[in-house]
């Protein structure tokens, strides 16, 4: 099947060309890295998780929100996602490759890497969340290869594969929240010490993971030959508007507590996004980017006639992406650190080599996720065209 | 070099040996129950004794520190090989100085008395009870010792920064980048680190372990520090705890910090 990723049109050559290069550049300023040591980034003493971990957050929740499409075609019988529960799939595959690098290019020592398995400490999120993420890898390759496969030669899967799909669902959820554990598990930083911090993650990856397959879909249909259907598409732009909505309820009900309370130490990170600390205001202009671009989405996913339109529907997808992406992306992450212990402000911003980096690991999990998506949109055409358009139950 | 094909039979000959009889070659005190706290019986003359408690700590009388004394400081990261790289980003310390408004930002207010505003207490790693930062390890790079002192591996530590992101405290440095050519004085004595790993304040266990106060109480003219076993009613940090007020940095957070400062 993997051959089926080495044809196709001079667009596609255009892209992975383009994605390769990126990754080629990341790659390279990765082993300067190497060389001099993680002071090649904007991370400092005082902001110690810059970039690199706030990617990997919001991977971590791309990856979870295969559910999405899962938990409604397995166990609600919901027929229209069955031809792209494998796109959900493979989405959740590149997320986690792309999470786990993320960990790794922040690593100050990474030919030590193994020592999580060497010698872990279960007390250690951190060990846990590595367990989580590699399960929920193989979980989603193999059901993913699996059905794909089956799909081609026409068919129906193996039993063994349904409990497999089932366990995938609650794994899904925990992936999420062993990582917002990381964060809220911690007693002397204000900002994450708040038990919605696993449901704000969670609502948050719902609406920004089938934004992003929405956004797929839609350029699928419109280049790739692959035709996901009108009505799974406006399926998935339901759960965006639902997840969106909780998940601006739920930063709402977080900022309640904090400004209504005053307590300082939950306040100052807050004061900071939103307005500046002592004259610092990086994040100001991001955040409240973030916001508008979040309420705009919600409005346009709410209205059906502007959510049936493919147009509307990619903005609404577009801005909802990129509000989140800025959101746990930037927004989370450095604020945790903002005031130090000691109450010192001290801004973070990411060095070129460091962006470079950060390209590198997304070009290579776009890279993955093009290869999968090509070989998947063959398979079905190969299908539709010989006249077989019923899907094959599993 | 090239190594010869005699030289290769000869390494890989002991190389097998080893595999068959282990213990004939392993390095004298590496089977685990020859190591001893104290030096063996017919030693113990000629070795200094290693200083032992039940739960190390330290007392700080910040009013007895001279506004701009660095003594504590400077002894500590020449011993330690802290090197400076001269900008706040990469940063490396393990004791410094503080406004007090920073160390107790909820124990002072507009009309505190200047007393205690002007004061600037040294802060370090204070080697909590229950220390978020050994919770937090993903591979036990950073421990407690048995005597309360917080500990770092620095072979184990894969450079993760989870144990920055849980200290209360700030008391860990990151190695952004090779520091030993911003040594200014190497001691031999004490092991740099490699660009990569955390490093913190270790209650000088180095030191101790040869029956020898910490350095930045040694160094200290002023007898501001005072080191000791608290679990020990009798030792002086204890009888000075409970004739005079003190302050712990941030106590609600409950990981038992282990530096106290006197009022």
């Amino acid at each position: 099947m993997l051959e089926k990723a080495l044809s196709g049109s001079r667009g596609y050559w255009i892209w992975i060309t383009l994605l390769f290069t990126l990754f080629i550049i990341g790659f390279f300023f990765y082993m300067r890295q190497l060389d001099y040591g993680l002071g090649i980034t904007g991370m400092s003493r005082d902001i110690s998780w810059g970039l690199y971990i706030a990617q990997f957050t919001f991977l971590v929740g791309i990856a979870a929100s295969a559910v999405m499409l899962v938990l409604p075609y397995y166990l609600h019988d919901y027929k229209a996602f069955g031809r792209i529960t494998v796109l959900g799939e493979f989405l959740a595959v590149s997320a986690v490759i792309m999470c786990i690098l993320f960990v790794f290019v922040d690593l100050g020592r990474p030919s030590r890497v193994m020592n999580v398995l060497l010698h872990p400490n279960p007390k250690s999120v951190l060990f846990w969340d590595m367990v989580v993420l590699t399960g929920y890898l193989l979980i989603n390759i193999v059901t993913g290869w699996v059905i794909l496969s089956c799909t081609r030669n026409e068919i129906p899967p193996p039993r063994w594969i349904k409990p497999l799909i089932y366990l995938s669902i609650p794994w899904a959820i925990s992936i999420h929240t062993v990582t917002a554990f990381i964060y809220s598990g911690l007693p002397g930083r204000g900002f994450w010490l708040t038990a919605i911090m696993a449901p704000r993650f969670l609502a948050s990856a719902f609406a920004s993971g089938p934004a992003l397959l929405i956004i797929v879909c839609l350029i699928l249909r419109r280049w790739g030959r692959f035709d996901a259907g009108e009505k799974a598409i406006q399926a998935l732009a339901k759960i965006v508007a639902y997840a969106l909505a909780v998940s601006i309820f739920f930063v709402l009900v977080e900022l309640f507590t904090v400004f209504y309370s005053g307590l300082p130490e939950h306040k100052e990170p807050f004061v900071y996004l939103f307005a500046g600390l002592n004259g610092h205001t990086n994040l100001v202009p991001w955040m409240w980017t973030s916001a508008i671009l979040a309420f705009t989405a919600l409005v346009i996913l709410i209205i059906p006639a502007a959510r049936m339109k493919s147009d509307w529907l990619a903005a609404a997808c577009i801005a909802v992406f990129v509000s989140f992406w800025t959101e746990k992306g930037l927004g989370l992450v450095v604020p945790g650190f903002i005031p130090s212990p000691l109450g010192n402000i001290s801004e973070y911003v990411p060095t070129g080599a460091e962006i470079a980096i950060t390209m590198g690991v997304w070009a290579l999990g776009f890279l993955i996720l093009t290869a999968f998506y090509k070989i998947f949109a063959a398979v079905r055409l190969s299908l539709d065209t010989a006249g077989n358009t019923a899907d094959l139950e599993c | 070099m090239t190594t010869g094909r005699r030289d290769f039979l000869k390494t890989a000959g002991v190389t097998l040996l080893t595999l068959v009889f282990p213990g004939i070659f392993s390095p004298v005190g590496a089977k685990e129950n020859t190591f001893r706290v104290g030096a063996p019986q017919f030693l113990k003359s000629s070795y200094p004794q290693p200083l032992t408690a039940k739960r190390w700590a330290m007392a700080v009388d910040a009013a007895k520190c001279p506004a701009d004394c660095r003594d504590c400081m400077v002894a500590c990261h020449a011993l330690h090989n802290v090197p400076d790289f001269g900008n706040p980003k990469d940063e490396i310390k393990w004791i410094w100085r503080e406004n007090f408004a920073d160390v107790f930002p909820n124990e002072q207010h507009g009309y505190s008395a200047h007393i205690l505003t002007d004061l600037q207490p040294p802060v370090m790693c204070n080697h909590c009870e229950n220390p978020p930062c050994v919770r937090v390890c993903p591979t036990g790079a950073t421990f407690q010792r048995a005597d309360g002192i917080v500990m770092m591996d620095y072979h184990r530590c894969i450079g993760c920064r989870f144990c920055m992101a849980a200290c209360p405290y700030g008391a860990r440095s990151m190695n952004y980048r090779d520091a030993r050519s911003h040594i200014s004085e190497l001691n031999k004595n004490f092991p740099t680190r490699a660009k990569g790993v955390v490093e913190k304040c270790n209650f000088c266990e180095e030191r101790l372990s040869k029956g020898l106060l910490p350095a930045c109480v040694e160094a200290c003219t002023q007898k501001a520090l005072v080191f000791g076993d608290v679990e020990d009613p009798l030792s002086e940090i204890r009888l000075i705890l409970e004739k005079r007020f003190s302050l712990r940095r941030r106590s609600h957070l409950g990981a038992g910090p282990q530096i106290y400062y006197l009022l």
